[in-house]
């Protein structure tokens, strides 16, 4: 028997053909003296399983799955609030974990952490059949420490399947680190969530190499399997009539001291409106030329009752904050218009913008990536079809 | 102040393809660099280093070339490093990876301060920086832009959030990840090129770090890739025809059409 860690290749049915060698997605798999033969590196994933016609590849990792799975039950959806407020991330994954939750028929919670929270009830609005709300003043801020141990004493209690969570500032700062106390997966960034109902495992789909590779990952024996989820990857979906319970949790402070302290919050007073919130974002790039340009968007950005938003580069040279970046290492935003002027639309400016729903693209060179994705696209100098736009739209 | 930076080897591009007729990751050709981001993490120490004294560590898991990757650090201020390298550590995902450091920095023994880049540029997670902290049982703050002032065992920051900064204080040790805002990184001087060059990189196997086989490389990981592919693009879009006053008009026209504006 040829062996390398917990797959095998049984010889006698193996024949050689090379199916196998295409489906490794990792290129391990070598056809040696007629048989199939897997290098170091394997991950077990069982593409080339799938791939053998003869059944001459064997897994023994099949595991304790089912062990594990039924001892966990559940979808629990952290929703985060900021000064009060639940944000609209909150909803999308609701509206989405509801969906997978109806698939694994189980129940779908809310967990909700802060201070005087409204609208609470919305959560179950959106899905939740329970909402597990924590409110305590020392949870006003984002106090990531006690997140991060309440959180986690929580899924210890009552042990969910599966956790998901907003992939915000905060929720890529402490969810990891409850992963890590759980010594469980966590996939950051998913941009899709499936279920394989046969074995009750979540799919999780995210972007790798600045969105230039999708991968799917699972966590197939350890739980709860988490993920984080970018804001406006799935679209919220209020449902009538549901009713849930709302489960409030008493924060016990006994004995833990947050190591950390929040001193101040400085917030970014040049976003008038939030990229995020926007339906109409109008996004200046390297093209804009020097920080003075970005005043023409402004401008055009006015007579829209548009965001202004930014590419990479202007931000890298200081022209605008970066609470306006849109892009793998800056927001994610979702609006029905995005309108890219003088950005060329790498990849990673692509996969913070390209599920909008209208795009408009203005860039003097026609071979710029951008116009593969817009909707509409105008090749010419943006300092000559900005104004142009705006005295149109004036008049 | 002693430090620790935690670098990673990462292909030099993120213009990685799939081969269509192998459906394999297309390798050839590929320079490994250090991930930008980790380059400010080694600034930042270098610059802690110089205003208070101390030394900085540079560590890095990887397979043996990624001890290039260390080289490089010595050359723009690394004053030890470290290659944390072993078969068994083939296959990591973030939990594997954070538990192998966190092995590596508690036999180093005296340090004060982690640094980590915000995030690679191959895997994109930004989850290793809070994991460690976890798995060290430190304090965590990630997003880094500014120290303000180290003092007294205690270090006070700027962090960068969504909509702005927060001020944060922490006791030391601790983790944090640093965003590119933090510093310009020097570039190489003739004296660390010469010493990098010299330099003999010590190598930490899995025997020398005492770790449980069972929680590092594949066996360490919760989670498995399944499946990778290329994603689907948009479709492309219509290209306006005309003078650039028409196609202005056009598209305006063509917006209030469909009541976008």
């Amino acid at each position: 028997m040829v062996k390398s860690m917990g797959i095998r290749i049984d010889p006698d049915k193996c024949t050689g053909c090379g199916d196998c060698t295409a489906s490794c997605p990792f290129g391990l798999i070598e056809i040696i003296d007629e048989k199939a033969h897997i290098n170091e590196g394997c991950t077990l994933c069982g593409a080339c399983q799938e791939a053998c016609s003869y059944d001459a590849i064997l897994i023994e990792a099949a595991i304790e799955t089912a062990a594990i799975s039924d001892s966990h039950r559940g979808i629990w959806v952290f929703a985060e609030a900021k000064d009060g407020n639940l944000k609209s991330v909150d909803y999308e994954l609701l509206s989405r974990g509801r969906e997978l939750a109806d698939t694994l028929k189980t129940e779908l919670c809310a967990i909700c952490f802060g201070h005087n929270i409204s609208e609470v009830e919305q959560l179950i609005a959106y899905g939740a059949d329970k909402v597990y709300l924590t409110d305590d003043p020392a949870l006003a801020n984002h106090q990531e420490d006690f997140y991060t141990w309440e959180l986690t004493r929580l899924i210890e209690e009552h042990k969910p399947e599966i956790v998901l969570a907003g992939a915000t500032s905060l929720g890529r700062s402490f969810i990891p680190r409850v992963a890590a106390i759980l010594k469980t997966g966590l996939t950051a960034d998913c941009t899709e969530l499936e279920i394989d109902t046969e074995r009750r495992l979540l799919l999780q789909t995210r972007p790798a190499f600045g969105g230039n590779i999708m991968a799917t990952i699972i966590c197939q024996t350890r739980r709860p399997q988490m993920a984080t989820v970018r804001p406006r990857v799935f679209k919220k979906n209020p449902l009538e009539g549901r009713k849930g319970q709302i489960i409030k949790v008493d924060f016990n402070k006994e004995g833990i001291t947050s190591k950390t302290k929040l001193l101040n919050f400085v917030e970014d007073l040049t976003e008038r409106v939030k990229i995020e919130d926007a339906d109409i974002i109008v996004s200046g790039g390297r093209g804009l030329d020097k920080a003075e340009n970005f005043q023409l968007l402004e401008e055009l950005a006015a007579v829209m009752g548009a965001a202004v938003g930014s590419s990479r580069p202007p931000v890298d040279d200081g022209w605008i904050p970066y609470s306006h970046q849109v892009g793998q290492t800056g927001k994610t935003i979702c609006p029905k218009l995005y309108i890219a002027c003088g950005i060329s639309g790498a990849v990673q400016h692509l996969a913070g913008m390209q599920t909008s729903e209208t795009i408009v693209a203005i860039n003097n060179d026609a071979e710029a990536p951008i116009f593969e994705i817009a909707t509409y696209g105008i090749v010419g100098d943006l300092f000559e079809v900005v104004p142009m736009l705006i005295a149109k739209l004036k008049g | 102040m002693n430090i620790v930076v935690c670098l990673k080897q990462v292909p030099g591009t993120t213009q990685v393809k799939i081969d269509p007729q192998t459906n394999t990751l297309v390798r050839q050709g590929i320079k490994n660099i250090v991930n930008p981001f980790d380059t400010y993490a080694v600034e930042e120490g270098a610059r802690i280093k110089e205003r208070f004294g101390g030394k900085v560590t540079a560590i890095s898991m990887g397979p043996p070339q990624a001890e290039e990757v260390l080289r490089e650090a010595i050359s723009t201020g690394a004053d030890e490093v470290i290659l944390l390298s072993d078969s068994a550590f083939a296959g990591s995902d973030t939990l594997a990876t954070s538990y192998t450091l966190a092995r590596a920095i508690n036999k180093i023994q005296e340090y004060d301060l982690v640094i980590c880049g915000r995030q690679t540029i191959d895997g994109d997670t930004a989850q290793v920086g809070p994991e460690l902290a976890e798995t060290l049982e430190i304090p965590f703050v990630a997003y880094v832009s500014q120290i303000e002032e180290i003092d007294n065992g205690y270090m006070r920051v700027q962090r960068m959030v969504e909509d702005g900064h927060e001020v944060i204080e922490t006791p030391l040790p601790a983790v944090i990840t640093v965003v590119k805002e933090i510093n310009v990184p020097r570039l190489p001087s003739l004296r660390g090129l010469t010493k990098a060059k010299s330099a003999v990189i010590p190598t930490w196997t899995a025997k020398e770090l005492g770790v449980d086989k069972n929680m590092v490389g594949l066996s360490g990981s919760a989670t498995r890739v399944i499946k990778i592919f290329s994603p689907q693009r948009a479709y492309r879009g219509e290209i306006l025809q005309g003078s650039l006053e028409s196609q202005a008009e056009s598209l305006i026209n063509k917006l209030r059409d469909t009541k976008l504006i």
